[in-house]
């Protein structure tokens, strides 16, 4: 059977598959976005800027220090959790009985910053990165020729996700942190620094955005927009995911790749706007998103 | 806080009619009209989206949707179709107002993040279509529309004659703004923004008044939308881009939401920032309007002119210390 | 009140200060507009390069006309249409701007060459490729100067054909430049025997063309067309790559400048074919002009940094012959002359505003054939004159009958 719906069934696997890889990142950055809404209650429109900052730490690493791939795989989360815990500390700590809405505003003039000084420096044509020697080459699977860094993205980014998530919902000091934004002085009278919490989950949130970015960085160019081309679909994917659930935003982020990778094959231009059909449509149903809980 | 309700005119007629006096004279004294026309433009925008933020107290994050595709239907029909200016106009403003319900009736139903959320997505798939259509020209954007005369009677390519044409749809738009927030309709809103559940239980169809609210909001939006693309000439994927939403948010925010000045301050201090510093910093443009938005949320919330209204009543109450309460 | 009226009449009086300043033209500088873009997809192409070059030209011609100093205005218009007409518009009312040059980016290109029809003022466009500048949208004032899609579509595609490259899928950038070649180039291949098995579209500065290869794998053509530009275009070559596309078809760049094959590098392109209407490594005089340019910039220039020096070059000439900066004079003036500098040799202006000039069919050479850095090409084939474009019986334009 060389067809299926009158699509070579060749195509469709293979813009699945590239559907997949996009669906990993999806599903990264959602889930820092959903960690930080869903124990900080701050909409981080400044994920993106993290996540294109992310991507030039590496870039950096290599052109100026010459350390390669795998030093800014540990590298560069450090440093943008760190730029994360700053910004949490000096902006973000203000905004926390204000309305939801004044947090998204502010990040979003963050993100304006970033963006714009990088775009000073860099123009907006992108740098090039290299991909790491030991991820060279492809695989030929028959129905397309996939490289094998691509691959690789997906497995680590699933596996980071589902590290995550175990990590906030199985272990303590996941129940700590969920605790803590349920009921802070309780949790404080027992002796919890939570600011100090808060701040680390911020930094958290933007270091797996500063992750995503390097492991975007050989696939894409590293341009001062990646972020904000993205940012607005991640977005949509954590509202279907449901703004507070971890699960619900990897899903959601894996199963949306998929289902743009399928769109390519009908309609391909329509891809982009895919997300937020589908996004208008759960919320009609599922006010809260699909994993979500009306709060 | 309330003014009387019978004036017509805000607090501070004077700064208003000198406001009006040096915009009338504006031209004269050799400032581009052009880069005015551009700026009361979006001064309208800015008084549209704040009518929905600042008196009904939604966020829209997709106001853009009905600016840009006023614009591309006035561009396309004035340009394509032949149609006169204040036809093309009407029919843009009347198209963003059908879409403000289409989206509305659809939005309406969600709340605050969410709420935002929807209008965003929405003007996402406004954005697409403005992208895919065959009329709209797609990257490239709607050129060369024509200015047009106006009732047969205003030769619009005449930069004056346009400018004074815009000057009075601008003020136009000013006082019906004003008029509708004064109006019982205006403090029904008034009162949905302090307290929804409370609005409620007075028997109020909120609903009702949020989605006329978010419909008058788009229309006007349309008509700042329609009147740029007769001013420039062309209509362009910029104009439906989520970047120009968040911008608007952004003018209502730092001039002052839930004042009448504020909008226009803001609308005129943006316009007036990217067209003094495009030339001379670049993308240095994009940092400083970022660092305003995160000035202004982080300590200035209420806006310069919301801040000034605020000094003002402060004064007034030092002067009245000492007298007998009324 | 009283407040009011003292700033009524102050504002009054600084009106009539201000007044209507009449300016006197002839100490007026002259003025020479360039829009391009400056930091994007296609800054390497022109940009800043091309800024460099009219400056060479101006120094060419000593700085000053009739005492009248010679300037020039760079502004980046970010390959939005909306920016670019706007900037014009300001410039020609505002900064008193005599003549504009068009940088890259076709949907610029055409927003430019209307407002400067309606400003009745001189604009060259060199760096925009759509042909439709020439035939729907051709304007008196409107003179297309380095090359065309029409060009590029009879250069590339007939050679590529020839060569054994029968059947074609497109890879088109989603805007006018990518429509018009793609649709200027299907005309050339389906009238040379070959067929067109499908194309798909991509959004100007894509950041991933993967699921655009995939599909255009599937179509199982013999050529991939590559109807973009720049970093557009290296994109796609260094995807098409990495995902064993080349292994299966091959790659026809329709338009490449050699600003690309440095970014690419020869092993990734050599054999490719391309049309370009200049290179620097032709004659003594271009590679002496390349080598001063070379000096400033530290890159060769591309044809279209050369033909910004050409047209910036040839439009001060012919306001040094006529005396004057008046538009109509001075295109009357460039229309009948012939255009001899290290651009090209024997170019005249046509009717319908094109700049008719020799265009070289070119292919990139292999490593082992290239002797120094930057000479990357060997010239295949000449189109002389009139035979590279549009003929007068295909011609749109309605000034051109």
């Amino acid at each position: 059977m060389d067809e299926l719906f009158g699509i070579p069934i060749q195509a469709l696997l293979g813009q699945l598959l590239l559907g997949l890889v996009n669906g990993s990142f999806y599903a990264m950055l959602s889930l820092g976005l959903a960690v930080i809404f869903g124990l900080l209650g701050i909409v981080n429109f400044a994920h993106g800027a993290l996540y294109m900052m992310g991507a030039y730490v590496a870039w950096f690493c290599m052109d100026r220090f010459g350390l390669n791939y795998w030093f800014a795989l540990l590298i560069s989360p450090l440093v943008m959790g760190a730029v994360g815990a700053a910004v949490e500390r000096v902006f973000l700590k203000r905004l926390y009985r204000l309305d939801p809405l004044y947090g998204l505003l502010l990040t979003f003039g963050l993100a304006l910053i970033a963006e714009g000084i990088f775009r000073d420096q860099f123009g907006v044509s992108g740098q090039q990165y290299a991909v790491p020697d030991l991820l060279q080459g492809a695989t030929n699977l028959g129905f397309m020729v996939l490289p094998n860094y691509r691959a690789w993205v997906v497995f680590a980014s699933l596996g980071i996700c589902l590290a995550t998530w175990f990590l906030i919902e199985r272990t303590r000091l996941g129940a700590t942190l969920r605790a803590s934004t349920e009921n802070p002085s309780l949790v404080q009278a027992f002796g919890v620094n939570v600011p100090l919490l808060v701040t680390l989950t911020y930094a958290g949130g933007a270091a797996l955005a500063a992750l995503a970015g390097v492991l975007a960085a050989p696939v894409i160019q590293i341009t001062p927009l990646m972020g904000s081309n993205l940012i607005i679909v991640v977005f949509a994917v954590v509202v279907i995911g449901g703004m507070g659930s971890i699960l619900g935003s990897i899903l959601t982020g894996v199963v949306l790749g998929l289902l743009e990778g399928l769109t390519k094959v009908f309609y391909p231009e329509a891809s982009n706007v895919v997300v937020f059909v589908i996004m208008v449509l759960v919320l009609m149903v599922r006010p809260a998103g699909l994993f979500g809980k009306e709060k | 806080m309330a003014s009387p309700a019978s004036s017509w005119l805000p607090v501070g007629q004077r700064f208003w009619v000198l406001g009006l006096v040096l915009l009338i004279l504006a031209p004269y004294a050799g400032v581009y009209p052009v880069f005015l026309m551009t700026a009361m433009c979006l001064a309208i925008f800015a008084c549209a989206f704040n009518l929905l933020l600042g008196y009904t107290g939604l966020l829209s994050f997709g106001h853009a949707a009905f600016m840009g595709s006023s614009a591309y239907v006035t561009g396309w029909l004035m340009r394509s179709a032949g149609w006169s200016p204040e036809a093309g106009m009407l029919a843009g403003t009347l198209g963003a107002a059908l879409l403000g319900l289409l989206i509305g009736v659809v939005a309406i139903r969600r709340q605050g993040i969410y709420f935002a959320m929807v209008t965003l997505a929405m003007a996402q798939m406004v954005y697409f279509l403005c992208l895919q259509l065959p009329y709209t020209g797609g990257e490239d954007g709607l050129q060369g529309v024509p200015r047009g005369v106006l009732l047969g009677l205003l030769p619009l390519s005449n930069d004056r004659v346009m400018y004074f044409v815009v000057l009075a749809i601008f003020v136009a738009v000013f006082l019906f703004v004003v008029r509708v927030v004064h109006s019982p309709y205006g403090q029904v809103l008034k009162a949905i923004r302090e307290n929804e559940p409370r609005a409620v239980s007075l028997g109020y169809d909120v609903d009702r008044y949020k989605l006329l609210a978010f419909v008058l909001s788009a229309a006007l939006a349309g008509l700042a939308g329609s009147l740029k693309t007769v001013v420039l000439g062309f209509a362009s994927l910029s104009d439906v881009h989520w970047s120009q939403s968040g911008e608007v948010v952004l003018m209502t925010l730092l001039g002052g939401m839930g004042t009448f000045a504020g909008p226009v301050v803001g609308a005129f201090t943006i316009v007036g920032l990217q067209n003094f510093l495009a030339d001379r910093v670049g993308s240095w443009v994009t940092v400083i309007i970022g660092a305003i938005f995160v000035f202004c949320v982080s300590a200035f919330r209420r806006g310069m002119v919301g801040e000034l209204l605020a000094w003002q009543q402060r004064r007034q109450a030092q002067a009245r210390q000492g007298q007998p309460l009324p | 009140m009283k407040l009011t009226r003292i700033a009524a009449a102050s504002a009054l009086a600084l009106a009539t200060l201000f007044g209507s300043a009449a300016q006197a033209q002839s100490s007026e500088p002259l003025r020479i507009g360039i829009i391009t873009d400056m930091s994007g997809v296609y800054s390497d192409l022109d940009g800043a390069g091309g800024v460099e070059a009219i400056k060479m030209a101006i120094a060419e011609m000593g700085g000053s006309i009739g005492g009248r100093k010679i300037e020039v205005l760079a502004a980046d218009h970010q390959n939005k249409p909306d920016v670019a007409a706007a900037k014009a518009r300001e410039w020609f009312d505002t900064q008193g701007v005599d003549m504009l040059i068009g940088g890259t980016s076709s949907g610029t290109g055409l927003s430019m060459a209307k407002v400067a029809l309606e400003k009745k003022k001189v604009f060259l466009s060199v760096g925009a490729a759509t042909s439709a500048l020439t035939n729907e949208q051709c304007s008196p004032y409107t003179v297309h100067w380095a090359y065309d899609t029409v060009a590029l579509a009879k250069g590339t595609g007939n050679a590529v054909v020839k060569a054994g490259g029968k059947s074609w899928y497109f890879l088109t950038a989603d805007y006018a430049f990518g429509t018009q070649l793609q649709n200027d180039t299907a005309a050339v291949v389906k009238a040379a025997g070959g067929t067109i098995l499908g194309s798909v579209r991509h959004p100007l500065s894509a950041s991933d063309f993967s699921s655009f290869l995939l599909q255009a794998q599937a179509s199982k053509a013999q050529i991939l067309g590559l109807a973009n530009a720049g970093g557009d275009t290296v994109n796609s070559i260094k995807a098409a790559n990495e995902f064993g596309l080349t292994k299966t078809m091959k790659l026809a760049g329709l338009l490449m400048f050699i600003s690309d094959i440095h970014s690419l590098g020869l092993n990734a392109t050599q054999g490719m074919y391309l049309t370009d209407s200049w290179y620097w490594n032709q004659n003594a005089e271009t590679r002496a002009w390349s080598r001063s340019y070379f000096d400033k910039m530290k890159r060769m220039p591309t044809s279209l940094q050369a033909a910004d020096y050409s047209a910036a070059l040839e439009y001060l000439r012919a306001v040094k012959a006529v005396g004057s900066s008046d538009p109509d004079k001075v295109l009357a003036q460039l229309k009948k002359t012939k255009i001899n500098d290290v651009f090209t040799k024997g170019g005249f202006i046509r009717g319908d505003g094109l700049m008719v000039h020799d265009m070289y069919l070119m292919q990139v050479k292999t490593p082992a054939q290239s002797t120094e850095p930057w000479d990357y090409y060997n010239v295949v084939q000449t189109f002389k004159g009139e035979e590279a474009w549009t003929t007068k019986a295909e011609s749109k334009c309605a000034l051109w009958k």
